[in-house]
């Protein structure tokens, strides 16, 4: 069936996103809206919102039973959960099934084998996928004989974790039973799962992921992307293609995504996420996530694809429209993650008013943003202000099209991380490409020193 | 309408060879501003015209009650607008109660801003005599938070 009206479950700059394409496709769109976001850009851009309950996410945007009424109440076909919140949520998937609406997403049980991290690990071994070394552990004793046998430093992973949380260290192999005991209890408290896994800490890895489309009986890729920069586990720069990889890397990431989703039969937009090393050619798989991302629109520059165009698609129960020979990337695309928090206070998060906003225009750039004069950045949600998206033919030709466009980015009432953006260009290892994820902390350590 | 971004694309190469520098588009839900940038390229600004609701929110719901401090007190606010958590995490026990003792750099609360948590610290020597904000609650920046008793008033 084709969706006449869609209920967008999220905020921000990605339900602005995703009314963008809906109304490209002439599908009508609802916005599910907090107190907090009645007035927003997007809800001044749908064709309709509800209100879902209070500002805090927990009593809105995290409330699955009211985004499901909602979808019912107003009529919609379908719901878009956006990213992060209730995204990969199993519950509003069956929530939504039972109320007779689709869900743009993963299937229920693909949603439940990429949530649970040591199921998609499993997964991911038995599809021929090298994984860190690690296991599973029940108690202290199980715990030491894995330090035993994978040594330090290595991690300990909430299972119903992901994306970096739940995450703690064991430097040294006497500190295996606190580490635990304290992951074990965090884990339970955060994510409702005490189980936790040890795996061996890759010190220099780079992150690099592949996306894929499926309908659930075929699967292509769309390419991989590098967001080695990040700042504790956070994503501040993504890239397209990845640099500093060699074809052969490259092709093997490419085939372990598609033998992972393969295995799921995936169905809708995923993303399977890689711990390259890119100087011994090795990588492991780490999870997947199985929903839009945050990133996405560097494959898009690349590929020409509108990917909430086939996300929509496949959902509505289309086979898939693109064959792998048809997905040719042409040039190098970078985002720039523009937050509003200070680097100049150790990035503190900076709510409030945008007074005043300009934003580069022009061939080769792409904004994506909700952010304009006179807009509320409030303070219950995430703090990303806009993405800033430059394509070029070749990555020296992109990176200077961003000095120009980041000069051009103006906003006012809100501090930024713009400053910040401006560092990481003028950095010879970036320059070069090819950082690892624990590149950022150090280098902004030395520059703040200077 | 609403213009795409293909639309605002094949504008500024109309505009590039045109003696122009600013270029107003005004519809119905939308008001676009192109400057030519002193730089190279272009500008854009753009305002969304508000729906037409009474339901234009307010910015934070209703105002807490002030909070009196008398003397001899001293009152631990909030440094940034956030929710207020007493504890480091649910179920676990307050940093302090009525009656703890701290220092300048003891952690009190923590305030939850866009997602990212901040260490509240007492910031001078003294007895907790107040908590002046429930668990869980928003509080705005420079809300009295707790107030210390110094030590020996």
């Amino acid at each position: 069936m084709r969706f006449r009206r869609v209920l967008i479950a999220n905020r921000g700059e990605i339900a602005l996103r995703v009314i963008a394409t809906c109304e490209r496709l002439g599908i009508e769109t609802v916005l599910a809206a907090s107190e907090a976001d009645l007035d927003s850009v997007p809800a001044r851009r749908a064709d309709r919102v509800v209100r879902i309950g209070k500002a805090p996410s927990a009593q809105s945007y995290l409330d699955w039973r009211a985004i499901a009424a909602a979808a019912k109440a107003c009529g919609a076909d379908a719901v878009h959960p956006g990213y992060g919140f209730l995204s990969e949520n199993a519950a509003l998937a069956r929530g939504c099934r039972e109320a007779g609406i689709a869900f743009i997403g993963a299937s229920e049980e693909q949603l439940a084998a990429t949530g649970d991290k040591w199921r998609a690990r499993e997964v991911a071994e038995r599809a021929g996928l090298p994984v860190v070394p690690g296991a599973i552990v029940q108690s202290s004793e199980e715990a030491r004989q894995v330090i035993d046998r994978i040594g330090c430093p290595a991690l300990v992973k909430a299972v119903g974790g992901g994306g970096g949380r739940g995450m703690k260290r064991i430097s040294r192999p006497e500190e295996t039973d606190a580490v635990v005991a304290l992951a074990v209890a965090e884990a339970d408290a955060a994510f409702g799962d005490p189980r936790v896994y040890i795996e061996r800490f890759v010190t220099t890895g780079r992150h690099v992921e592949v996306q894929l489309i499926g309908d659930g009986h075929r699967l292509v890729h769309a390419g991989e992307r590098d967001c080695s920069v990040q700042r504790r586990y956070q994503k501040l720069i993504e890239e397209t293609p990845a640099p500093q990889l060699s074809a052969a890397l490259r092709e093997r990431l490419h085939a372990a995504a598609l033998a992972f989703g393969g295995a799921l039969d995936y169905r809708g937009l995923g993303t399977v996420e890689f711990l390259v090393d890119a100087e011994s050619d090795a990588f492991f798989f780490l999870e997947m996530n199985a929903r839009i991302q945050v990133e996405h629109p560097i494959t898009e520059a690349v590929t020409g694809l509108d990917l909430v165009a086939e996300q929509i698609a496949v959902a509505e129960g289309q086979a898939l429209r693109l064959r792998q020979e048809d997905i040719r990337p042409l040039g190098h695309a970078v985002e720039f993650r523009i937050n509003a928090e200070d680097p100049a206070l150790d990035f503190r998060p900076s709510p409030g008013r945008v007074s005043a906003c300009a934003f580069p225009a022009g061939p080769g750039i792409r904004i994506d943003s909700h952010i304009e004069a006179g807009a509320d950045v409030p303070p219950y949600y995430d703090s990303l202000l806009a993405k800033l998206v430059v394509h070029a033919p070749d990555r020296d030709g992109a990176l200077s099209l961003a000095r120009t466009a980041l000069r051009n980015v103006r906003i006012e009432g809100v501090a930024t991380n713009i400053a910040m953006h401006q560092a990481i260009l003028d950095s010879d290892a970036f320059g070069a490409g090819g950082v690892g994820t624990d590149w950022f902390a150090g280098f902004w350590q030395r520059t703040t020193a200077r | 309408m609403n213009l795409t971004p293909e639309d605002v694309r094949e504008i500024i190469q109309l505009l590039d060879s045109s003696p122009f520098d600013e270029l107003h588009v005004e519809t119905d839900r939308l008001k676009l501003t192109l400057r030519r940038s002193a730089d190279s390229g272009w500008t854009q600004e753009s305002r969304h015209a508000p729906r037409d609701s009474q339901a234009r929110p307010g910015a934070a719901g209703p105002a807490a009650p002030a909070t009196v401090l008398e003397p001899g007190m001293t009152a631990v606010t909030a440094p940034l607008v956030g929710a207020f958590y007493r504890a480091p995490k649910p179920g676990a026990a307050p940093f302090v109660e009525v009656g703890s003792v701290v220092g300048e750099d003891t952690v009190v609360a923590i305030i939850e801003t866009m997602k990212l948590m901040n260490a509240v610290q007492a910031g001078a020597r003294g007895t907790v005599a107040a908590i002046c904000a429930e668990n869980a609650e928003f509080v705005e920046q420079g809300r009295i938070l707790f107030k210390l008793r110094a030590d020996g008033a």
